[in-house]
């Protein structure tokens, strides 16, 4: 745009100078401009689910200002931490996430490793067979794995269908194949020598494995571990299929099915219920931001 | 195991030392090392992606109460509903228009991000990307009550701007515009990381020829950064679509598929149908039908993948 004045004659070119950093200036403060507008939107709702929270139920009822809070109360958050039901959500989703990090990782990991450094028959087909795998969405598989489960129960007599740990069995299907993935990549990045010099060491597959590859790719291991979790913890069609005892339940299921009771919707507690259930990935996000996004963005780019 | 048997030398007068040592050897020997490293993972995908996906096709072809094959009797019965034909318009309206915005709000918010100096991108960043990170049943549920019919915070504030009560979910269009608002609040964030991650490794020097040659901003945008861009648009938009099209928190929670069916999609219908109405089979035909738009969109990200892959 400035280029136009170019020009003109040798005087004029401190005005231009001037001209050219108020455009930078103008494009900066508009940039704030939107931003602050995205932020807000992108905000708003985590931050509603706050000011809903510290609200009475009787404040809630009154109609007043949704946007302020008049009377802070903690009554929703000592009536749900109180409550011997929203703590058994709490558990099984802190079990099953757990559980689920910790069988995929002792899946993937070695998975990754064979797969990017020992070539076999069948090795590349297979690390692209992953990485389908991971496209498949599980509101394509929730009904026959449903069917599959109750049948593997008649022929048994397993019951698997309404306990928590099936999500066990479950779960990983979502997990394992992006770790999986990632985690080829990253042992894929690793130079060839290190493992060679290891191996002339006398150092066995295993050995390769825990005492060089891991450590040396321990920020994709945690971003790994980071997405198996938020996956685990925010997954919601699974544990509604699968699960309905109210025992059994995991936090997002939980949250939805009781605290909902037919018509009669207790705002102020599932605010309370949805903020706890938040809190997890949040907090984890707050510390590791940067493996979070490492891991986000590396499903696309390593490849 | 088998190849234990086949080293002949492993026959000898010490049979359990010498065979212990061949499985051993067979151990250390690195396609069968790395064979085992995988079989967890084979075993896993086989029983319980593979075998489902094709026990789905066999479910397909069943009755209510899966006794009798009816071979495609359920697909003909599905044609002849008009609910069908309506969860197939609304599945594709819903994800074309959230992923469509999804990208582009994506795209705006990336090049502001980038436009700051680099120290406050961070926190920006972190401000942004927060929608990604909660659970979307969780967040759904504030947006549920952002539209409830009668404490709507939405239709507070809009009061003073003198416009009246607005329907969020409870009317066909306005549910339709609802959802696919909340699916793009979700997303975009998405988009924004990936396009931003890919904004920083455009090289400087492109933008400074061009500034020479005298491009503009548009010019700079439409002949630099997007063909520098192009393949993490792409990449990332199939992605969004297979998952946007396979969408259920959201949808199932905000609106339930309803007002009168008019926001059911593939998986909430397959849900109401499969699990709600205990019509399995049926409910599986349903689910089905993401395949095709699935197969187009994996195919494509696969070319991509295996492309980069090759120049890498």
């Amino acid at each position: 745009m400035s280029s136009v004045t170019i020009d003109k004659a040798a005087p004029t070119r401190t005005v231009k100078l001037g001209s050219m950093s108020r455009d930078r200036k103008w494009a900066l403060r508009w940039s704030y401009f939107f931003l602050t507008l995205f932020a807000i939107f992108s905000l708003l709702p985590p931050i509603y689910m706050l000011i809903t929270s510290l609200k009475s139920s009787a404040e809630i009822s009154a109609a007043t200002n949704p946007w302020w809070v008049f009377h802070p109360t903690l009554e929703n958050y000592v009536g749900l931490l109180t409550s011997n039901q929203f703590l058994r959500f709490f558990l099984n989703s802190a079990l099953v996430s757990i559980f689920v990090v910790t069988i995929t990782m002792l899946i993937s990991v070695p998975a990754a490793f064979a797969l990017a450094r020992m070539r076999f028959w069948g090795s590349a087909t297979l690390a692209t067979g992953v990485f389908l795998t991971y496209l498949i969405p599980d509101s394509l598989l929730f009904i026959p794995l449903f069917k599959v489960f109750a049948q593997f129960g008649d022929w048994t007599g397993i019951q698997l269908i309404n306990r928590w740990y099936v999500l066990l069995f479950i779960y990983p299907t979502l997990t394992v194949p992006f770790c999986t993935w990632i985690m080829i990549g990253y042992f894929a990045s690793i130079p060839k020598e290190l493992d060679e010099a290891a191996i002339i060491d006398g150092a066995s597959w295993f050995q390769t494995l825990t005492r060089i590859f891991i450590p040396v790719a321990l920020p994709g291991l945690i971003a790994a571990t980071i997405f198996a979790f938020t996956v685990s913890w925010a997954q919601f069609l699974y544990p509604l299929v699968f699960t309905t005892s109210t025992d059994q339940l995991v936090l997002p299921v939980g949250i939805i099915t009781t605290l909902i009771k037919g018509d009669v919707f207790n705002w102020g507690q599932i605010m309370t219920g949805a903020l706890l259930g938040a809190a997890p990935p949040l907090i984890i996000y707050a510390f590791l931001m940067d493996y979070y996004i490492a891991g986000l963005t590396a499903g696309a780019t390593k490849g | 195991m088998a190849d234990v048997a086949l080293q002949p030398d492993s026959v000898g007068a010490a049979q359990p030392v010498r065979k212990r040592s061949g499985l051993k050897k067979a151990l250390k020997r690195k396609s069968t090392a790395a064979f085992l490293m995988t079989l967890p993972l084979i075993i896993l995908i086989a029983l319980l992606v593979l075998y489902p996906a094709f026990y789905s096709l066999h479910l397909a072809t069943l009755n209510k109460s899966m006794q009798r094959f009816v071979g495609l009797g359920n697909f003909e019965f599905l044609f002849k509903r008009d609910t069908f034909w309506l969860v197939v318009k609304q599945s594709c309206i819903f994800a074309i228009t959230a992923v469509l915005f999804k990208a582009l709000i994506g795209f705006i918010v990336a090049h502001f991000v980038h436009n700051i100096p680099a120290k406050g991108q961070r926190k920006w960043r972190g401000m942004l990307l927060v929608p990604w990170v909660i659970p979307p049943a969780m967040s759904t549920l504030a947006w549920l009550w952002l539209f409830d019919p009668s404490y709507s915070a939405f239709n507070y504030t809009l009061s003073f701007f003198g416009i009246g009560p607005i329907p969020w979910t409870g009317d066909a269009d306005w549910a339709r515009f609802s959802v696919i608002l909340v699916n793009v609040w979700y997303g975009a964030p998405f988009f924004m990381i990936m396009y931003l991650a890919s904004l920083k490794s455009v090289p400087e020097q492109l933008y400074e020829a061009a500034a020479i040659d005298g491009a503009n901003w548009w010019q700079r945008i439409w002949y630099v950064t997007l063909p520098m861009m192009r393949n993490i648009i792409a990449i990332t938009t199939l992605f969004s679509l297979i998952v946007t099209f396979a969408n259920f928190d959201i949808v199932r929670i905000l609106t339930a598929g309803g007002p009168l069916d008019h926001t059911h999609i593939f998986a909430t219908w397959a849900f109401r149908i499969g699990i709600e109405g205990s019509d399995i089979p049926l409910g599986a035909s349903v689910s089905l039908f993401m395949v095709p738009i699935l197969a187009v969109a994996a195919i494509f990200i696969l070319r991509d993948v295996n492309k980069r892959g090759n120049e890498a």
